[in-house]
């Protein structure tokens, strides 16, 4: 796709979407963006979540086709570490231990390598590939997913009352460096960074550039957009908290009102942010969220060769028997002194 | 064969992607860089859609009438059926992970080689006719209509992917190339897009028994002639059988194995270590093929291959069955066969006649991987051994792509090269077992006019395998993947001339002592053993 196309016009797409609250918040909507908006968007989420999940689950897995990536198991005295178990899974267990790793620590990206091909005299082709290992990927998707994570759990004490214990400590070590005031939360800024490491990477890096759509960016932007609001509001242009504690709450239990208080235009345009996110959520690459949990190649034990592994589907298409090969080859056969089925009638 | 630059030319590879956007370049096919199509004849036997004389470099496929109707038809049935395929299409976030884990892709520079992007291909059509995204948005929701450019641009990049499952080893979501691989050359097949090698090998193998198209009497005199071999250079005379009725065991080995150097040795080295066991066991020629190139076209072609292993235990009455070295043979027999033509239930759980040991990993396919076999004999003692006689072999070992990366056969190869041979060193880390490199032709790609693709394709491998040679001398390549050992002279006379290429039962079979054997002087490709002067055996 082109770049221009690619990069801008999702870009254009996040900032009319930052305009669109503003206007109509101003215009004084404040139950459309506060209460309409927020409810149709996490109805979109669920509803998409489980089209789409309901989609993956119903269609058959007609073939047990893990990637192993270590020793299988084998002859009782061949060795095989934990890792070996773990990456080459014989039973559920290991799969559950495979899929932790995986979701929880990103375990395959762990693994990333770059290669280099590096004029080289010494060989008479004159060139020689060099594989470095490369965690920068990792660290800044293992970041953006946790800190995401956290800024996501503390949230809970908008929706919460009271407000849950584990929300209070995980705030009370996201503000552990108390620099500023209100207490900085660290996830809120982490989450930027990562987050912007992984929108230059697309941009800057030749190959990635030449293979990211719209739809890549859009996500980037979005999250940026929500982010960078949510800083703002938080930081520079306060809104009034008990405010939005009130609105949360009304949607939460279902019993929506606008507070009396007028909260900040800054805090519906994050809400808005969010909403858009919500109902793209199900339709975009994001949905890789519930699909990891989905993949066959990671999330099925390696033992064909003593379970049996059923296709649904499966279906008898036309074969070719022993006997119609031998009446082909029958004569030559018996010349040869092949035993045969059916003998040749002298 | 086709004209390729030399390799010093070659190797200059650039990186840099192209300045317009990839859904507006189009392949230019040329001399060398993709697989003449498949002639008529081979789709009619096989009563596969569409057969027709065609040509990949002309205009006009001679596509069927109505072939994006049956194209895209093809295509909802696979999303239907296929999980994977669906899931695969929904979850790519284009991280770029695998970019530059595919050898095709770091072989030639062509962006579309990124296992990323050659899934893009597919997925730019699934989403404009499969998503309300893509179906509203158009490009700008990376969906693009299928057209005939479309459709050749899916042909040239689907016949650079080898199948080889690297990229699902980096992938976040274990997405599968392969996967979209196996099922885009069956949407390609669906309108009678299939290439000539694979095509010519599966209609061979299908009457006459196996890829090469050597019918029974054939096969059965190559392995007769082998045996011949043997007792020359070993003065031992196997005894193999051939669809004998009541054997304990069925022997299947690669085609490759049998019809031409350096797979024939392996072959020499089976017939020696079975004659040295005395195994009760037969050779068929109906289930005479290991490998499967069915599987290159489609799951169903490759059941249908397949299904002649289970139907012919059966029909001689053996045990279980016993498989020879070979690569996507073992993918096929550890992740599809069960499943496809099982359950097996006519057939015993495996156990060794030597040795007692019952392979438990076995019991319900019933098939046992020759190295698991070897393995357990050496790990027992049953075999006696002189490595020395190995000693002109520097070895190192390459892990070949299927048995790494869909089933996890690492170890057991190892531990026979370290009872047959003294001298082994391993190719670096990143090259070797989930990490390892395709050997550049595989699923179906050992063509003469490919030679160009494969070169590039194989220069990973190649240039590890230039790394081990420069640094240990290391002078011969073991495998165990019958198309290892047909493509890597070629590939390793282009980048590596030094090498020769071996299997690892040639090696068990140089090792073996042999009560009252003759004195050995030559390993079965009767150069002289370290220590030997030439005189000395041309005196004999």
């Amino acid at each position: 796709m082109n770049f221009n196309l690619a990069f801008y016009f999702p870009l254009f797409v996040v900032i009319v979407l930052i305009f669109i609250p503003l206007v109509g918040v101003g215009a004084g909507l404040q139950v459309v963006f506060g209460i309409v908006i927020p409810y149709l968007a996490i109805l979109a989420f669920f509803a998409g979540m489980i089209y789409r999940i309901l989609k993956w689950a119903r269609s058959p897995v007609p073939y047990r086709i893990p990637t192993t990536c270590g020793q299988n198991r084998s002859l009782p005295w061949i060795k095989r570490s934990l890792r070996d178990r773990l990456e080459n899974p014989e039973n559920t267990i290991y799969v559950i231990g495979r899929m932790a790793l995986e979701v929880l620590f990103f375990r395959s990206l762990f693994r990333n390598s770059r290669v280099e091909l590096r004029p080289w005299r010494e060989y008479p082709e004159g060139g020689r590939l060099i594989y470095w290992s490369d965690k920068w990927l990792w660290l800044g998707a293992i970041v953006f997913h946790y800190s995401f994570l956290i800024v996501l759990v503390r949230h809970l004490r908008f929706f919460t009352e009271p407000v849950l214990s584990f929300v209070h400590l995980l705030e009370s070590v996201d503000t552990f460096f108390q620099i500023y005031v209100p207490a900085v939360y660290m996830s809120g800024i982490v989450l930027l960074v990562p987050l912007t490491y992984l929108l230059l990477r697309r941009v800057f890096n030749q190959q990635l550039r030449y293979i990211s759509l719209a739809s890549d960016y859009f996500p980037l932007f979005l999250i940026l957009g929500i982010g960078i609001s949510g800083v703002l509001m938080r930081y520079f242009f306060r809104v009034d908290i008990i405010a939005v504690k009130e609105l949360a709450m009304g949607l939460a239990t279902l019993h929506p009102k606008l507070p009396e208080q007028e909260i900040g235009l800054i805090f519906y345009v994050h809400l808005f942010l969010v909403s858009t996110l919500l109902a793209c959520f199900p339709f975009s690459k994001l949905v890789h969220m519930a699909g990891v949990f989905f993949s066959m190649t990671r999330n099925m034990a390696s033992n064909n060769r003593w379970v049996r592994h059923i296709n649904p589907w499966e279906y008898t298409p036309r074969l070719f028997s022993y006997m119609e090969q031998e009446d082909l080859f029958r004569k030559q056969m018996k010349k040869a002194g092949i035993p045969l089925e059916k003998d040749i009638e002298e | 064969m086709s004209e390729i630059p030399k390799s010093e030319e070659l190797i200059k590879i650039g990186y840099r992607p192209p300045e317009r956007p990839w859904m507006d370049t189009k392949p230019e096919f040329r001399e060398g860089n993709f697989c003449n199509a498949a002639s008529a004849k081979w789709l009619e036997q096989l009563d596969y859609p569409y057969p027709r004389d065609w040509s990949v470099t002309d205009e006009d496929w001679k596509l069927p009438e109505n072939w994006k109707e049956i194209f895209l038809k093809a295509m909802e049935d696979r999303l239907n059926r296929y999980r994977s395929f669906r899931l695969f299409m929904d979850i790519c976030v284009r991280c770029g992970a695998c970019a530059d884990k595919c050898q095709f892709y770091i072989g030639s520079g062509d962006p579309k080689n990124m296992p990323v992007l050659r899934a893009e291909l597919l997925r730019s059509i699934y989403r404009r006719y499969f998503t309300l995204s893509g179906r509203l948005f158009g490009r700008l929701a990376g969906a693009r209509e299928l057209t005939e450019d479309v459709l050749k641009e899916l042909f040239y990049y689907l016949y650079q992917c080898s199948e080889c499952r690297r990229c699902s080893v980096f992938c976040p979501y274990g997405i599968d190339m392969a996967e979209v691989t196996i099922l885009g050359r069956e949407l390609l097949s669906s309108i009678g897009i299939n290439i000539e090698w694979v095509m010519a090998s599966v209609g061979s193998c299908y009457r006459a028994g196996n890829h090469i198209g050597a019918p029974p009497h054939a096969y059965w005199d190559m392995i007769q002639f082998f045996c011949d071999e043997c007792e020359e250079t070993t003065g031992i005379r196997p005894h193999p059988t051939f669809n004998r009725k009541g054997a304990e065991i069925l022997f299947i080995a690669p085609s490759g194995d049998y019809f031409a150097d350096p797979g024939t040795y392996t072959f020499m080295g089976y017939l020696l270590l079975f004659e040295y066991l005395g195994l009760d066991y037969t050779i068929s020629g109906y289930a005479a093929e290991g490998g499967n190139f069915g599987y290159f076209v489609s799951h169903e072609m490759g059941k249908r291959l397949n299904y002649k292993m289970y139907a012919e235990a059966k029909r001689l009455g053996v045990k279980w069955l016993l498989g020879g070295e070979c690569g996507h043979m073992w993918r096929v027999l550890n992740q599809y066969m069960d499943t496809w033509n099982g359950p097996a239930d006519f057939l015993e759980e495996p156990v060794s006649p030597v040795t007692g040991t019952k392979f438990e990993n076995a019991t319900s396919h019933k098939m046992v991987h020759v190295c698991e076999f070897t393995a357990d004999l050496i790990k027992h003692g049953k075999l006696k051994l002189d490595k020395s006689r190995n000693d002109h072999i520097n070895l190192t070992y390459h892990d070949s792509c299927n048995p790494s990366r869909a089933m996890g056969i690492l170890e057991e190869p190892r531990y026979i090269i370290r009872n047959v041979c003294n001298n082994f060193y391993e190719m670096p880390e990143n090259t070797i077992r989930e990490k390892t490199f395709c050997c550049g032709s595989g699923s179906g790609f050992n063509a003469d006019e490919y030679m160009e693709v494969r070169m590039r394709g194989g220069l990973p491998r190649a240039n590890a395998v230039r790394y081990v040679h420069e640094k240990y001398g290391v002078n011969h390549l073991g495998c165990i993947c019958a198309i290892d050992r047909a493509v890597f002279p070629a590939l390793m006379e282009y980048w590596v001339p030094e090498m020769d290429i071996i299997g690892i039962h040639e090696m068990v079979g140089n090792a073996l002592i042999f009560p009252g054997e003759k004195e050995r002087k030559t390993d079965l490709r009767e150069r002289p053993f370290k220590g030997v002067k030439p005189e000395e055996i041309e005196e004999e």
